[in-house]
């Protein structure tokens, strides 16, 4: 047959073939890394609505089995909060009445209510990076939502990462806990400012580490966390997480201390996206 | 031309189950790789081209879906930006399946057991240059917990899935090489 002469080419003049390009895709991607961008797009096109709907049909499956397992616990769990109902209604009756209050004051300060008002998109995550190292997923929406570049985002009412990649409908999220992230963030307490960096070592504790705390801070356990006004990509007072643990430094000159993110990262299936970026300060 | 067709729709399922379906198949936030057994199990089938190719494809899929992201840079504010870096993948994988093509010599059709321990010891090479160029070019000197918490589990969870995998892989091979040879 003549297609069997074809195969006669020698493996190795194939492998360095595919050794160079490979190797001239990394350098090329380092150097000009937007201008791969239209080949990603295409590809990235045509997988993921194949992923999205695996999601659709697995969520849908695991929806219906979860229903059946559940009703019994739903049934406890519809008495225990009924309860909770009464006792959060009377709390929240007094939160209200504080909260007039704070409007008054807020309207004397002239201060807005702060990252409610961004405008706000919500998303599916429907893939995670084929490695297990990274803490990186996509989400179902792109460009076409008006997402774009470092947008932030968000789950429930915490920070869950920045978008590193936006393309026509979907995008990639680094999330908060990944070993690449670093935000600048502050405590709330004291104004002070420090650095919150996601580690792999950490994950399975559910844990962050913040670095670079200013010796003479005190900081308390249970201290909320939130990202700082100096931040490049994140818009300020995000909530990040709460502090658990507090240790001073080998040099005695920082602290570094590990906090409880808000958001579940086991469970990210819905996150919110900031449809606006943050004014870089030089450009 | 049809092998080739089967490849690239391999090549394609593996990867899209590979990342979506890990709400339902992960333990313990790990999924085994199954890019990684159609490479390799690829390159004991049919040789050291088959894995070269195969496994320059799938590398260059995941790279261009998520990329890796070996080097970046501290902004002024002390925020670590990385880049996507194309390549990596590809260069690995093919790598993976341009070597463990040599042992297609020992390949027999109804051995079961070899293939499992070519899977295993590609993963753990994989993961642990990986583990090289990611982690320890950062700092990352603590290697027995990566170790214990990820490689391992990983080539364990692959392993068991490969036994599944690699016999599907085998039966789609051997159908094509019985409808090649029809033909001849």
């Amino acid at each position: 047959m003549k297609r069997r002469t074809k195969i006669n080419i020698n493996p190795k003049h194939v492998l360095m073939f595919c050794v160079f390009i490979s190797a001239l895709l990394i350098i090329i991607s380092l150097r000009f890394g937007e201008k791969l961008k239209p080949v990603k797009e295409a590809v990235g096109s045509a997988i993921t609505p194949m992923q999205r709907g695996i999601n659709v049909v697995g969520m849908f499956i695991s929806d219906k089995l979860d229903n059946f397992k559940k009703i019994n616990e739903l049934l406890e769990e519809n008495e225990r909060l009924k309860e909770q109902v009464n006792v959060l209604s009377y709390e929240n009756k007094l939160l209200l009445q504080d909260k007039r209050e704070l409007d008054e004051l807020r309207r004397l300060f002239k201060l807005d209510q702060k990252y409610l008002d961004y405008p706000k998109v919500a998303a599916h995550v429907i893939s995670k990076d084929s490695d297990n190292w990274y803490n990186v997923f996509t989400i179902d929406k792109g460009t076409r939502d008006g997402l774009a570049k470092n947008m932030n985002v968000l789950a429930g009412n915490g920070l869950a990462g920045i978008i590193i990649e936006a393309h026509y409908n979907y995008s990639i999220v680094r999330s908060i806990i990944d070993d690449n992230s670093s935000v600048s963030g502050m405590i709330l307490d004291s104004s002070d400012l420090c650095i919150v960096k996601g580690d792999l070592q950490l994950m399975d504790e559910g844990k962050i580490r913040v670095e670079h705390i200013d010796i003479a801070t005190d900081v308390k356990e249970g201290a909320e966390v939130v990202t700082s006004h100096i931040s490049d990509y994140f818009f300020e007072g995000i909530s990040i997480g709460y502090i658990t643990e507090v240790k001073v430094d080998a040099s005695k000159m920082t602290k570094t201390a590990y906090l409880k993110p808000v958001v579940d990262f086991e469970r990210l299936e819905e996150v919110l996206i900031i449809t606006e970026l943050k004014e870089p300060l030089i450009d | 031309m049809k092998r080739l067709i089967v490849y690239f729709l391999e090549i394609i399922i593996c990867f899209v189950i590979q990342t979506s379906c890990f709400r339902y198949f992960a333990l313990a936030d790990i999924m085994p790789n199954l890019l990684l057994i159609l490479i390799v199990s690829s390159a004991y089938m049919r040789g050291r081209m088959a894995g070269l190719i195969i496994g320059f494809f799938s590398g260059l899929l995941v790279d261009l879906i998520y990329g890796s992201f070996v080097i970046g840079q501290y902004s002024q504010s002390g925020e670590y930006i990385s880049y996507s870096i194309i390549g990596v993948h590809a260069l690995l994988y093919l790598l993976i399946g341009y070597f463990f093509g040599y042992t297609h010599r020992f390949y027999s059709y109804d051995d079961y057991t070899l293939p499992l321990i070519i899977v295993a010891i590609s993963n753990f090479i994989y993961k642990f240059i990986y583990y090289i160029i990611e982690f320890l070019l950062r700092g990352r000197l603590n290697f027995v917990y990566y170790l214990r918490r990820f490689i391992i589990p990983e080539v364990i969870y692959t392993v068991a899935a490969s036994v599944l995998v690699y016999k599907l892989l085998h039966m789609i091979n051997h159908h094509l090489n019985r409808k090649n040879e029809d033909q001849v």
